[in-house]
């Protein structure tokens, strides 16, 4: 509720409308207490004074009636019948709304057809004809108002019932021993209050318009009695001669309209979970990059060696949410030598991704700062590119598969022409020509009959044709380096299996260099030869992938492989690591494993711990590698 | 030796079908086909299988959130169908469901007290001093301090509220979970936690389980009997040893073929196409026939029904020509193997 608020005050234009909506409404409130003329008794003898005459500080109507008064009292009919009609619209549209989602079936059926019926007339049509019916008074416009309105809430609320109605949180409530109703009223009502306050302040002020509408023609406040649209609309007759007598209701309609349309908007933003995860703000086409000029790395250029495709050195990357700043990437170093899989381990949230996202500047921007370190291809830094350079790059020399195909390809343009458009990007190309190559790629990933394959759209595959389209599309240019994001972890064994021979066959035949994410040590030990175990945005031991799996050196990387169970071992329970990683905004200080490590001690946890050298090609982050001796410790200076 | 509890006969679930209004008549999806199986008390019964085999249906129908369109679940002898008409509130207070996504599970503007003392209050009737209590209780059994009971779900990771979810179940006191892809979300060194808990419930408060899982591995270390499903029906059930040891069924070759282990020989990857059978249109005979390396003729035109198999004891296959010996078991000790 107070971050509601907060964030409520944060939108200016929200502020507003909320502190003119206030203003109206209190004046309406405490009208009876103020010294203002009946408005309803008429002097003739005074008709038609300009505003600012004596006595009557916004002059007369053609009765004689004091303007201002007639005004305030006006507001409050208005306020009234329009809130009043927008919550009996609410209520019964969201009844009807979360009953026929969460029934479904018939009851939802019959409900909506009756929905629709009302929807066919125009609603302003419909409503006349209710007042019609009814008769002429301000009590017959507000039922009309309201029923008019009831489709509104009831389609909203329904649309959002039955996403929720199939969560398992409600199949969980059932099984908890809750009856529909409580269901109902205690799982599924709290969930979808939000969405009835967001159409509640979209739609009040839109109702006080049509309320004033019907005034207007006469249907709903009869005379005597005072309401915005009554006086606009006895007031148009005269517009020429005294012009103050509509303007001025018509002014306050606008301003109260304007107010609670403004006020609407800022609940919207404030309340819907779409908006606060940040949709409306666009990242960046690149990630940002605030470099610290330390000066380490800024001028050593061409340090890496000579059989290395892409190096990374000392890469930062953090989040910044508000005032927490989330190391995700805390210092990364690996080499990837062309033709080689790198894999690179670690549980969620130990930065693996956010690394392979970093070299291509990908990481969303806000909130994702790459705040130091040095990505080197080919002697350039990517880092310093400009976003038009790193285009030319992306897809063309870097090329990304990610985890789950049905979110990264286009659901509504086919497969095939997702490919041509991959490669007419970077390759000077016809569409027949970039047709036809694409055709072969499908080809190439093995996919039965590519050419009736490129006419289907993404839905029409399974998931293992996807990730096949996916890898087809990540070697559309020919690629030096393949990243591949947890690239068969959504599959089922026997799928992820073949996906997992095609990478192999694709390295073996074209020569391309893999970065390999993943968390299962079995996948990295048939696919990688190196590896990087990462924890905590840091590698904390990396080496060849047999002598790592045979004698891992960090603890971590020990514990890990203990904690899965192997096939065809029932009796090797697999061990748990007790604890949790550590928070990335409030990272230990020394290693951030210490915690969690039964091999800790007080050295552990003081100053940085650098990555040494202990096997041939093996560096570790830790004072006491495992299963070496005591006086090897030191290490060599990596 | 021990009683049956659970005794599952000729169970199937269809989806859709039947003849709409003014359309042709229309088949409809098996989602379980004709499934045999027996639970004991005390046991725990791994169900293997990859996506759209037919899993979660069947641990859904025998929690009683799906209904079955024909055949029976016996639970100690009573029909499940007739125990849900008579009180709904019976079958949730014997048989719980752990559910796959720890998340998803729990209604995000609950706080873990209410999600708690649900079942607590609606199923055992508990009020007041006694509900707190067992409230307590819970929190402590599931290894989850006192105090995280006033937080509400996205608190907590995936390990923490996925013991939530398995409190919630326990809170009925029921006789069987049925665990729905329990760790499948997690992460590793928390999957070890969750099973080591899974484990001492299990003996602490004499629970039977059914664990399903597409992850062979998991299965293996936790299951006493284990059933492999494809396409809605039971191909191989025998006891986890027996299955891994002398795997009949050549899916259940495949399957186990395809796993990677850490250090292990290089994984076995089909050279065809590894795609389920059109659910609409299923092959007359056995499901797994076209992807199949030992399938004849007969396979495609007959219907393997699951039988016991020649000279093993307690072991069942739906397969034609089962294959035969031992499973070339992975050697561990060479981890050279796999790194090329």
């Amino acid at each position: 509720m107070k971050a509601f608020i907060e964030s409520l005050a944060r939108n200016r234009l929200a502020a507003f409308g909320a502190i003119v909506l206030l203003l109206l409404v209190l004046l309406a409130l405490i009208t009876p207490w103020l010294p203002l003329a009946d408005p309803d008794i008429t002097f003739p003898a005074n008709r038609l004074h300009p505003p600012l005459s004596e006595g009557n500080l916004l002059g007369t109507d053609a009765l004689g009636r004091d303007i201002l008064s007639r005004l305030l009292w006006g507001l409050r009919v208005s306020l009234a019948v329009g809130i009043a009609a927008s919550l009996v619209a609410a209520l019964i549209g969201s009844l009807i709304g979360i009953v026929s989602g969460y029934f479904g079936g018939r009851t939802d059926n019959i409900l909506m057809r009756g929905i629709d019926m009302l929807m066919a007339f125009p609603y302003i049509l419909l409503a006349l004809a209710i007042v019609a019916v009814l008769g002429p008074g301000l009590m017959n416009a507000l039922y009309a108002i309201a029923i008019v309105n009831i489709p509104f809430f009831a389609r909203n609320i329904r649309g959002v019932t039955v996403g929720i109605a199939h969560r398992e949180f409600i199949d969980a409530a059932r099984l908890s021993g809750k009856g529909d109703l409580r269901i109902l009223a205690s799982e599924i009502l709290p969930n979808v209050l939000p969405v009835i306050v967001i159409t509640l302040s979209t739609t009040v002020g839109w109702m006080i318009l049509e309320t004033a509408g019907l005034s207007f023609l006469g249907l709903g406040a009869q005379p005597p009695q005072a309401d915005l649209g009554s006086m606009l609309g006895e007031g148009r007759r005269m517009m020429i001669n005294a012009p103050h007598v509509a303007m001025l209701p018509g002014l306050v309609i606008f301003i109260l309209v304007m107010s609670i349309n403004l006020l609407g908007d800022g609940v919207r933003d404030a309340l819907d979970p779409r908006l606060k995860s940040g949709a409306l703000s666009r990242p960046a086409p690149m990630t940002r990059i605030r470099r610290r000029l330390t000066g380490k790395h800024q001028d050593d250029a061409g340090t890496s060696p000579a059989s290395a495709l892409l190096t990374v050195d000392d890469l930062h990357t953090d989040f910044e949410m508000g005032r927490d700043i989330y190391r995700a990437v805390n210092g990364v170093s690996f080499t990837i030598h062309s033709n080689e899989c790198l894999g690179l381990v670690g549980e969620s949230g130990s930065g693996k991704s956010v690394t392979a996202l970093s070299l291509l500047g990908l990481v969303a921007s806000p909130p994702g700062v790459i705040t130091g370190g040095r990505i080197e291809m080919d002697g350039r830094d990517l880092l310093g590119l400009s976003a038009r350079e790193m285009r030319r790059i992306r897809g063309k020399d870097v090329a990304y598969v990610f985890q789950d195909p049905l979110s990264t390809l286009h659901p509504l343009i086919r497969v095939g022409d997702q490919l041509v458009e991959a490669i007419r990007l970077h390759q000077p190309l016809s569409r027949g020509a970039a047709r036809e190559l694409a055709v072969t790629l499908l080809g190439q990933v093995r996919i039965p009959n590519p050419q009736r394959r490129a006419e289907q759209y993404p839905h029409q595959l399974s998931g293992g044709m996807r990730q096949r389209v996916g890898i087809a599309m990540a070697l559309a240019n020919d690629p030096r380096l393949i990243v591949a994001d947890e690239p068969t972890t959504a599959l089922d064994v026997t799928v992820q299996a073949q996906a997992l021979a095609l990478i192999q066959r694709l390295r073996e035949d074209k020569g391309t260099a893999v970065l390999f994410i993943t968390h299962d040590f079995g996948v990295v030990s048939q696919v990688c030869d190196r590896v990087a175990v990462m924890y905590a945005g840091r590698i904390v031991e990396v080496g060849y992938t047999a002598d790592i799996l045979d004698a891992p050196r960090h603890p971590y990387t020990r514990r890990l492989i203990d904690c899965v169970p192997r096939l065809g071992e029932p009796d090797n329970e697999p061990t748990a690591i007790p604890g949790l990683p550590p928070a990335a905004n409030a990272l230990p200080e020394g290693c951030a494993f210490a915690d969690r490590c039964d091999l800790a001690e007080a050295a552990c946890r003081h100053g940085e711990i650098e990555l040494i050298a202990t096997d041939a090609g093996r560096q570790v982050r830790c004072i006491k590698p495992l299963g070496l001796p005591v006086h090897a410790r030191a290490g060599v200076a990596p | 030796m021990s009683e049956t509890l659970l005794e599952i006969r000729q169970l199937t679930r269809t989806f859709g079908g039947g003849r709409r209004w003014l359309a042709p008549a229309h088949p409809g999806v098996h989602a379980v086909q004709q499934v045999d199986l027996d639970v004991q008390r005390g046991d725990t019964l791994g169900i293997v299988g990859e996506s759209g085999c037919g899993k979660s249906t069947l641990a859904r129908m025998l929690v009683g959130l799906d209904t079955p369109s024909s055949g029976s679940i016996r639970y100690s002898g009573v029909d499940l169908q007739r125990l849900r008409r008579r009180d709904r509130h019976a079958l949730s207070r014997r048989i719980q469901y752990v559910f796959q996504d720890p998340l998803s599970s729990l209604n995000p503007r609950k706080r873990v007290r209410d999600i708690l003392a649900a079942p607590l209050r609606y199923l055992r009737g508990l009020e007041g001093q006694a509900l707190e209590r067992r409230l307590g209780e819970l929190m402590e059994v599931v290894n989850l301090r006192p105090e995280f009971i006033t937080r509400y779900p996205h608190e907590f990771s995936g390990g923490q509220a996925q013991r939530i979810g398995i409190a919630r179940a326990l809170a009925a006191e029921p006789e069987v979970l049925v665990l729905d892809e329990p760790v499948s979300a997690l992460d590793v060194s928390v999957q070890a936690q969750v099973l080591q808990l899974l484990r001492r419930l299990k003996r602490e408060f004499d629970l039977t389980y059914l664990f399903i899982s597409h992850d062979l591995s998991v299965v293996e270390t936790i299951s006493d009997r284990i059933a492999v499903m494809y396409f809605g029906r039971i191909i191989e059930q025998a006891t986890a040893r027996q299955l891994f040891q002398y795997p009949a069924h050549p899916y259940t070759r495949l399957l186990l073929g395809s796993a990677p282990v850490p250090g292990g020989p290089p994984i076995q990857a089909e050279a065809g196409d590894a795609e389920l059978p059109d659910p609409l249109a299923p092959p007359p005979g056995c499901a797994f026939a076209p992807r199949c390396p030992r399938a004849r003729d007969e396979c495609r035109g007959e219907l393997p029904t699951l039988d016991k198999l020649p000279g093993r004891a307690d072991h069942h296959a739906a397969c034609l020509y089962p294959a035969e010996g031992s499973w070339r078991r992975f050697s561990t000790t060479n981890t050279q193997e796999g790194a090329g």
